[in-house]
C-alpha cells in the first residue's frame, strides 16, 4: 500500500503541472499568436467602441430592430455572465403560457403578421445567448421593421438575404441570421 | 425525415470511422511499445516522469495491486479537487473573486471529476476560479480518462496473457495514455476550436455597450470569458463533459459554429470508437474489434434517427398555439425550446444521442426541454451502462463484460463451457460480470425511488407531475453511469442531491473498475485454449446479434417500468390532448 502512495502523489503533481498549467498556458499562448480576435471573445467594434461580440446575442425590443430569440438567463435576459436555458419541460403549462405571450407580443407589434410563427422565434434558446434566428424568423419580422423605419419592405428583405449564413459545406447545421449584425447593418443602411 | 438530416448523420458516421481507424492503430502501437513518432519526441519526458515518480517501467502488477494503484491515485485526485474549491478564495488566478464552494457541492464535484462523470452541481462562470478550472477540473479531465484507458489495457492483457501473474503497470499505462494520446490530441483540437471562436484567455470578461437598453435599464453587457478551449478539447476527447460555462456546449463561446459542433461531436466518440480497433489489434484478430464496434452502431444509429424524428415532430401543445414546427428552407421547425438556432434539430438530436452513448454528458441543447420521446434514447443509453461507445476505455471494458455475458448465455443454450478469445469463462468471471451490470442499475433505481419519497428530493424538481419524475430518473441514470448530463431543471446543489448523486457516481465507477480488473486478473492466469469446432466465433454477425440482444434485453427488462412511468406517460398525455 505504501509503495503505491509515492507514485500516486508524484504522478498527480507531475500531471497537474503538465495538464493543468503547461497545457492551458501553451494553448493560450498559441491561440493569442494565431487567433487573437477569437481567443478574446470575437469583439465587434463600431467607432472604436465594443458594441458586443459577434457570437453573443443581445436583447432587442423596439419595433425598429429585429428581435432575438427569447432568453431564459437570470436575473435578466441575455445576461452573458450567466448562461442558461429555461429547462422547462414540454408538457409544463408554464411553457405554453410563455409561448402564448410571445406570440401575442409579436402580433401586437405587427397585426398583419401571419398566425403561424417560426418555432425558434418564440422558444428560449439553450444558452440564453443565442446570437441567431432562423431566416424564417427574420422574414417574419421584416414588415414590422420596415414600417417602423419607413424603409421599403423589399429593402429590408434584401438586407436579410445578405445576412443569411448557410449550412457549413452545404450540409452541417442550419441556415441562420446573426441578429446583432443584421441590426447594425440596418442602422448603417440609409 | 429530411434528406439533409440523413446527410448530416451519415457524414458524421463516415468521418468518425475515417478518424477512428488510424487512431486505433496508433493507440495499439503506443501500448505495445512499438516506436512511434510521438514516442521519439516525447520519450525523454516519459522516462523523466517515471524517474521523478519512482516508477519501475517493467513492474507487472497483479490485479489487486493494479486496482489499488488506480484507487489511490483517484482518491488523491479527488482530495485535491475538493481542497481547491474550498480554498479558491485565498488562491491566485481568481479575477472574478469567487468565494469558497459549499462542502457538499465540493464533494460532489470532486467525485464527479475523478470518476469521469463531470456532473455539474456547480455553475462554471459564477462559482469557480480559473485556478480551480485549470488545476482541478482540467487535470482530472485528463487523468480520469487516462484511468479508463489504463483499466481497458489491463483487461486486454487479461485476454492476451498466458498463465500470467500480472496485468502490467497502472502508472505506465496512465502516463502513456496521457502523454501520447490525450495531450497531443487535445492541443490540436483546442486550437481548431479557437479558430472557430471558442475563447481562450485569462481575461475574465469582455465589456460591451449594447445597441439597445436591456431589461436592467443599462446598456452594458458583461460577457464572461476564460481559458475555455483548452478545457473543452479534453472534456470532449476524454468523454468528460463538464462545461467551462453553465450552458456547456450550447454556449456560443464554447461551441460557436456548426463546424465547431461537428468537430466536438467527433471528438466525443473518436477515442471510444478507436479503442475497438486497438482491441482488435491487441488480441491479434481485427475482426473482434469490428464486431464490437458493429454492435455499438447497431444500437446507436436507430436511436439517433428516432431522436431526430421525435424532436422534429415538435411539441403538440405549442403547435396548437400557432407555432410552425414544420421544417422548411427558411426555418428548422421542430421542438426548439432549449436549442440553438445554429444547430437546429439534427445537430442537437445527434449530439444528445452521442453524448449519452459515450459517457460524455456535455450538452448543446437542454435535455430537460426535449420531447418525451426524444428524451428516451438519451436516458436509455445511459441506463445501459455507457457501453455503446461509452467512456474512454470504460465503454469498451463495459462492452466486453456484456460480451462475456453473451458467450455465457450462448454456452448455456448449447450446454458447453463458454469461452471468449481462447479463455474459459467460469463461475468467478460470471459473478464479477453480474456485479458490473447489477450495481449501477441498482443505484439508478434505488436512488430514484428514495429521491421520490424524501421531501428534499421531490422539492427540487422544476416541472410538476410526470416530467418531474423523469428529471429525477435522469439525474440518477446520469450519475450512476458516469455520464454527467442532466435535466437541468432539477436543483442539484442541495445537500441531498449533491450527496446522493456523489455516492452513485462512486458506485458507477469503482464498483465497475474493481470487478473488471478481477476478471482481467483471473483471465490472465488461465491457459489459452485453441478454438475447436464447438467454439462460438465472436466476430460473426450472429455473435453481434446475440450481443445486441443481450444488451437490449437486460436494458429493457431493468428499465422499462421506470421509463413507462416517466417519458412514456408524458408522451401519451401530450399526444392525447
Amino acid at each position: 500500500m505504501r509503495s503505491l502512495v509515492r507514485p500516486a502523489l508524484s504522478l498527480l503533481l507531475i500531471f497537474t503541472i503538465l495538464t493543468g498549467v503547461v497545457y492551458p498556458l501553451a494553448v493560450t499562448g498559441a491561440a493569442r499568436l494565431l487567433f487573437a480576435r477569437q481567443a478574446e471573445g470575437s469583439a465587434l467594434l463600431r467607432g472604436g467602441r465594443v458594441v458586443g461580440s459577434s457570437l453573443i446575442g443581445q436583447p432587442f425590443d423596439s419595433p425598429r430592430y429585429f428581435w432575438s430569440r427569447p432568453s431564459a438567463t437570470s436575473p435578466h435576459p441575455y445576461n452573458a455572465a450567466s448562461s442558461s436555458g429555461s429547462n422547462i419541460g414540454p408538457s409544463t403549462p408554464a411553457l405554453s403560457d410563455a409561448v402564448r405571450a410571445r406570440i401575442a407580443a409579436l402580433r401586437a407589434a405587427d397585426p398583419t403578421a401571419s398566425a403561424t410563427v417560426p418555432a425558434d422565434l418564440v422558444t428560449a434558446s439553450a444558452s440564453g445567448l443565442d446570437p441567431h434566428i432562423s431566416p424564417g424568423a427574420a422574414m417574419y419580422q421584416a414588415r414590422r421593421v420596415a414600417g417602423a423605419r419607413a424603409m421599403s419592405e423589399q429593402r429590408v428583405r434584401a438586407l436579410i438575404e445578405r445576412h443569411i449564413e448557410g449550412r457549413t459545406w452545404g450540409v452541417l447545421g442550419e441556415p441562420r441570421v446573426n441578429v446583432l449584425l443584421l441590426n447594425l447593418a440596418l442602422d448603417e443602411a440609409r | 425525415m429530411s434528406s439533409n438530416a440523413v446527410s448530416q448523420v451519415i457524414l458524421f458516421l463516415f468521418a468518425l470511422l475515417a478518424l477512428a481507424l488510424p487512431l486505433g492503430a496508433y493507440i495499439a502501437r503506443v501500448f505495445s511499445g512499438e516506436a512511434t513518432l510521438a514516442q521519439r519526441a516525447l520519450g525523454p519526458i516519459e522516462r523523466g516522469v517515471y524517474r521523478l515518480a519512482g516508477v519501475r517501467e517493467d513492474e507487472d502488477m497483479p490485479w489487486h495491486r493494479y486496482a489499488g494503484a488506480a484507487l489511490v491515485f483517484n482518491l488523491a485526485g479527488a482530495l485535491v479537487v475538493y481542497g481547491l474549491q474550498r480554498a479558491q478564495r485565498w488562491l491566485p488566478l481568481n479575477p472574478a473573486h469567487m468565494g469558497a464552494v459549499s462542502p457538499e457541492v465540493s464533494f460532489n464535484t470532486a467525485v464527479s471529476f475523478a470518476t469521469n462523470t463531470n456532473w455539474q452541481a456547480y455553475s462554471g462562470e459564477t462559482s469557480l476560479s480559473f485556478l480551480t478550472q485549470m488545476l482541478a477540473l482540467t487535470v482530472q479531465n485528463f487523468v480520469s480518462a487516462a484511468t479508463g484507458i489504463a483499466v481497458l489495457m489491463a483487461l486486454v492483457r487479461g485476454f492476451t496473457g498466458r498463465e500470467a501473474k500480472g496485468l502490467g503497470s497502472f502508472w505506465v499505462d496512465l502516463t502513456k495514455a496521457t502523454l501520447y494520446v490525450l495531450v497531443p490530441l487535445s492541443f490540436a483540437l483546442a486550437l481548431v476550436l479557437v479558430s472557430e471562436g471558442v475563447v481562450q484567455t485569462l481575461t475574465p470578461s469582455l465589456s460591451a455597450t449594447m445597441i439597445e437598453t436591456g431589461a436592467t435599464g443599462a446598456r452594458a453587457q458583461s460577457i464572461a470569458l476564460g481559458p475555455a478551449a483548452s478545457q473543452i478539447a479534453i472534456k470532449q476527447l476524454g468523454t468528460n463533459g463538464g462545461g467551462f460555462f453553465n450552458a456547456n456546449a450550447a454556449h456560443p463561446l464554447e461551441n460557436p459554429t456548426p463546424l465547431s459542433n461537428f468537430v466536438q461531436l467527433l471528438a466525443i466518440l473518436v477515442i471510444p470508437a478507436a479503442l475497438c480497433f486497438t482491441f482488435g489489434r491487441a488480441v491479434k484478430d481485427r475482426r473482434q474489434g469490428w464486431a464490437l464496434l458493429g454492435a455499438m452502431l447497431v444500437i446507436f444509429v436507430p436511436l439517433v434517427f428516432a431522436t431526430v424524428a421525435a424532436e422534429q415532430a415538435g411539441n403538440p401543445n405549442l403547435t396548437a398555439l400557432g407555432v410552425d414546427a414544420s421544417a422548411s428552407a427558411l426555418s428548422s421547425g421542430g421542438n426548439m425550446e432549449g436549442k440553438e438556432a445554429r444547430f437546429g434539430i439534427t445537430q442537437s438530436a445527434l449530439w444528445a444521442t452521442a453524448t449519452t452513448a459515450a459517457s460524455n454528458g456535455s450538452v448543446n441543447a437542454m435535455h430537460d426541454s426535449f420531447t418525451p420521446l426524444g428524451a428516451i434514447a438519451p436516458l436509455w443509453l445511459m441506463q445501459l451502462g455507457e457501453i455503446v461507445f461509452g467512456g474512454v476505455g470504460s465503454g469498451l471494458y463495459g462492452m466486453l463484460v456484456y460480451a462475456i455475458i453473451a458467450v455465457f448465455i450462448a454456452g448455456l443454450m448449447v450446454g458447453r463451457t463458454p469461452e471468449f478469445l481462447g479463455k474459459k469463462i467460469e463461475a468467478y468471471e460470471m459473478k464479477m460480470a453480474s456485479l458490473v451490470i447489477l450495481l449501477p442499475s441498482a443505484a439508478v433505481l434505488i436512488g430514484t425511488a428514495i429521491a421520490c419519497v424524501v421531501p428534499e428530493g421531490a422539492r427540487a424538481v422544476a416541472n410538476p407531475g410526470v416530467h418531474g419524475f423523469t428529471e429525477i430518473l435522469y439525474a440518477f441514470s446520469s450519475g450512476a453511469n458516469n455520464n454527467g448530463s442532466a435535466f437541468g431543471g432539477l436543483t442539484v446543489n442541495g445537500r441531498f442531491y449533491s450527496t446522493a448523486i456523489g455516492l452513485c457516481m462512486l458506485v458507477g465507477r469503482y464498483w465497475v473498475i474493481v470487478p473488471v480488473l478481477a476478471i482481467a486478473g483471473s483471465l490472465a492466469k488461465k491457459k489459452s485454449i485453441p478454438p475447436s469446432s464447438g467454439t462460438l466465433p465472436t466476430h460473426t454477425p450472429l455473435f453481434v446479434g446475440l450481443l445486441v440482444a443481450t444488451i437490449v434485453l437486460v436494458g429493457a427488462l431493468t428499465f422499462l417500468p421506470a421509463l413507462a412511468l416517466g417519458p412514456v406517460v408524458e408522451h401519451l398525455s401530450l399526444a392525447g390532448r
